[in-house]
């Protein structure tokens, strides 16, 4: 990075996991989150030339705050113990997570009627739309596809391997579409616990 | 038509959200630009876009009018960190003009889960304050620079960020309006 000589500096510092890990109970004002989040996604879109890149860019962001939360929250609030089967990981998301990060439950889990491999979490109103109005030329923006790279980085992380992306229906829907080896694996497990 | 102050109030959102957010954009940041002097130059940029929305957010909280002096203005910067970010920094280390203060966080949520790794020693990672600060004060008519002298991040018991008061601006009609 910088071309000058690094001499490394013998610091008296005390590393992160030297300390206890905080209750997860401090907050800052809406308004703080909503600026630096505006900046966030103006910084993407200096960056890109169209919406669909832009929302990528987003997501990746998001990705990067999800496999930091996962840890975090399973140590915190379920003492080391990760889930295994998919509708209890997917209602993990829709509530522990979403209490933590956005203050109260996402609103709806649904399935797919015609594919088992495709879940909806519905949201109203977003944390992160509350002050965003899109404009008229990038209709299609919907800027909570940041958190719908949360939800996913979160599910690959815990070895649930799928994609998701954030839609405008009913508010925004983030639509969560596994991979098939996921849904024939759980059906295994279920088959083995019903025996 | 005037507003209740409460129900400005209550909106708040889980500082590890904002932490972690803060954290994913710097790291992009640095990136991006693979030069932290230029990383530290845009976070102050991002900071100062930020504090010239959120004077006006404060003003209609606090309800507050104009400083009497550069210690009332510090005592109103205090205030803002207490609003926007929950934490209180004490003002220390008073210049002996008046005119330059200190601000001593003990915490910070901005820089919760961070480690700053070795390459990242110029780094100012929460020089966004710096900016929200320089912004806001500019939109009251008052130029501000200011700096961290001590940072938790490099090691020393404290973060320390000094304030100094440069000018007052004086009303200017916004270019390109008559």
């Amino acid at each position: 990075m910088s071309n000058a000589i690094t001499i490394s500096v013998v610091r008296p510092k005390t590393s992160l996991l030297d300390k206890p890990l905080s209750k997860g109970k401090g907050e800052v004002s809406l308004s703080s989150f909503a600026l630096l989040f505006s900046e966030l996604v103006q910084y993407c879109q200096n960056r890109v030339y169209t919406v669909p890149e832009l929302q990528t860019k987003l997501a990746e962001m998001g990705q990067d705050v999800g496999s930091k939360v996962i840890d975090l929250f399973f140590v915190r609030d379920r003492s080391w113990k990760r889930e295994t089967k998919l509708i209890h990981m997917l209602f993990f998301i829709k509530t522990t997570l979403w209490k933590s990060l956005f203050g109260r439950e996402a609103d709806k889990l649904e399935r797919a009627n015609d594919d088992e491999a495709t879940y909806y979490i519905i949201e109203d109103e977003p944390l992160v739309n509350k002050y965003i109005s899109v404009p008229k030329d990038k209709g299609s923006l919907n800027c909570a596809v940041f958190v719908a790279g949360i939800i996913e980085a979160v599910l690959n992380g815990c070895g649930f391997a799928c994609k998701v992306t954030a839609h405008w229906h009913k508010g925004t829907t983030y639509m969560v579409k596994f991979e098939d080896h996921v849904i024939s694996r759980d059906k295994q497990l279920g088959d083995q616990k019903s025996m | 038509m005037s507003r209740q102050g409460a129900r400005l109030d209550a909106k708040k959102v889980n500082s590890e959200l904002f932490t972690l957010t803060y954290g994913t954009l710097v790291s992009q940041l640095l990136k991006d630009y693979e030069n932290v002097d230029e990383v530290n130059k845009q976070l102050e940029r991002m900071g100062y876009n930020i504090g010239i929305r959120l004077i006006e957010d404060f003003l209609a909280r606090t309800g507050s009018g104009r400083c009497y002096d550069f210690k009332d203005t510090a005592e109103k910067i205090q205030a803002g960190f207490r609003i926007f970010l929950g934490v209180s920094p004490t003002i220390s280390n008073w210049g002996p003009g008046g005119d330059e203060f200190s601000l001593i966080f003990e915490s910070n949520p901005l820089t919760e889960f961070v480690e700053l790794p070795d390459h990242c020693l110029n780094l100012k990672y929460c020089n966004i304050l710096a900016g929200v600060l320089r912004g806001a004060c500019e939109m009251v008519q008052m130029e501000v620079t200011s700096w961290f002298v001590q940072d938790q991040l490099k090691g020393d018991n404290v973060t320390e960020l000094r304030v100094k008061f440069i000018k007052r601006l004086e009303d200017a009609i916004p270019a390109g309006e008559d």
